[in-house]
């Protein structure tokens, strides 16, 4: 467990201080939402009827885009050897890595949502429920993208690569993420919504660390 | 089973069921052909466009068990560390790839005349589309590493992963639209669902058998080239190693 905490902190430590990996996200994040207006016209009815959507997919694409450096660096300066060498439960050290990744990355991506949500003319009652989606989702990202990232250590065009693995896996996290939105929207119930996102973390989080786990294994052999 | 592991051993049973298997799926052919596409009755409703789905539904049929045998073999490989497992996977992911791009086609060229276009968000397109990017993320990760074993246990992990999200994937999109028939072959105590008329399963049933053991046939091809690939490139290296070994000066 102190390996847990230690790796934890020593993650947030080192995002804290590179704070501009976070940063960088966030503003594709922004770019990202703030295309969509130039493509389908600034008409409100348009963007408010795409919003969520649209503020899903940029969220899942600015997480793709950070997954890379989940186990990249520990991998190419030997941490990745030591942790394995060390006899340490790689459960455990995956599990550390992704609440780092997700702290650093989901996290800023839910506070930022709501300001882009209003960008896109997202009507006052889906607020909530956005953000609340996003929570329950972020965690499947990026539990699965961890387990993606780990897949594609030392690839030949492992970015690539990686959106190609883990883009698919996301879609069902983006169909229920927008649909509980959409459902707030039309004043029916968003909880049924809600509870299977967080029933896709809770799978995701039983199962995503030991195939991470194994992954990492083999790619340290 | 376990003595399947050992490719010698797995290549003579699999070089003794060839001919029969290969003998099958030419018989099965050569009749499920022209009955399937034309001594078969059109459809009342359908009419000749029905032919389409016998390649459509063999083609389907054939993507889901492929990936199956995939997800099967990787998890063999993993466990075991089965050579033959590994080689069974990674020969079978282009054929799974193109029996889903051959499914994703005809079903286009179904859907135009039928629904009057190419392409409808249903559930049932959305989760085989799905499906080949699968196909195409195994394949593009099996070989993205300069060191192939890094690359079969890698591309058997995701295998593994996307049988676990296959499901998933599946019930997501199927309550996000809703728009294909339902499922024409049902399975009930009495046999087949009589709801399709016999003259149009029994073609049907011979075009997947046919289908199948296509599959299996050219399985056993591409095993055999792979392992002889390996022989080859084994006799090279060694002769390599002789040389060096004679003038070291080189």
């Amino acid at each position: 467990m102190s390996v847990f905490t230690a790796l934890l902190s020593r993650d947030l430590k080192l995002a804290l201080r590179q704070s501009a990996d976070s940063l960088t996200v966030i503003a594709f994040f922004a770019i990202a939402t703030v295309l969509f207006p130039f493509g389908v016209g600034p008409e409100a009815e348009v963007l408010s009827r795409i919003a969520a959507g649209v503020v899903w997919v940029a969220a899942l694409l600015a997480a793709l885009l950070s997954l890379d450096r989940v186990f990249t660096v520990d991998f190419e300066d030997g941490t990745l050897d030591q942790l394995l060498l060390n006899g340490q439960s790689m459960t455990l050290v995956v599990l550390a890595k992704v609440i780092a990744h997700w702290l650093t990355t989901g996290v800023p991506l839910i506070i930022m949502s709501p300001v882009l949500a209003v960008t896109l003319q997202l009507p006052a009652e889906g607020y909530g429920t956005l953000v609340l989606a996003l929570l329950l989702g972020t965690p499947t990202v990026s539990l699965v993208g961890a387990l993606g990232a780990a897949l594609v250590l030392g690839a030949r065009r492992g970015g690539v690569l990686l959106s190609l693995l883990v883009l698919p896996l996301y879609i069902p996290v983006l169909i229920f993420g927008t649909a509980a939105v959409e459902a707030a929207l039309t004043g029916m119930p968003s909880a049924p919504m809600l509870s299977i996102l967080g029933g896709f973390a809770l799978i995701a989080v039983t199962l995503c660390p030991f195939g991470t786990a194994a992954a990492l294994r083999q790619a340290a052999e | 089973m376990h003595k399947f592991a050992n490719p010698t051993q797995f290549m003579r049973i699999a070089n003794a069921i060839y001919p029969w298997v290969a003998g099958i799926c030419v018989l099965l052919f050569a009749a499920a052909i022209p009955i399937a596409l034309m001594f078969s009755p059109p459809d009342y409703q359908q009419g000749e466009t029905v032919r389409i789905m016998y390649i459509h539904v063999s083609s389907a049929w054939l993507m889901m068990m492929i990936y199956g045998i995939i997800a099967a073999n990787s998890a063999m490989f993993l466990i075991w560390r089965h050579p033959m497992a590994n080689l069974v996977a990674r020969a079978s992911a282009p054929m799974g790839a193109v029996f889903c791009a051959l499914a994703l086609i005809t079903g286009m060229l179904w859907g135009q005349p039928m629904w009057g276009t190419f392409w409808v968000w249903d559930a049932r397109l959305t989760s085989t589309l799905i499906l080949f990017f699968l196909y195409i993320g195994y394949i593009a990760l099996a070989d993205a590493f300069e060191d192939s074993e890094r690359g079969d246990k890698a591309a058997a992990i995701l295998a593994l992963v996307g049988s676990v999200n296959v499901p998933i994937i599946h019930f997501s999109v199927e309550w996000w639209n809703t728009l294909h028939q339902p499922s024409i072959i049902k399975a009930s105590k009495e046999g087949v669902d009589s709801s399709v008329h016999s003259s149009i399963l029994l073609p049907l049933f011979l075009m997947m058998g046919a289908f199948t053991m296509f599959y299996f046939a050219l399985l056993v091809l591409r095993l055999r080239s792979e392992l002889l690939a390996a022989k080859i490139r084994n006799a090279r290296l060694s002769q390599i190693a002789g040389h060096s070994a004679a003038q070291p000066a080189e």
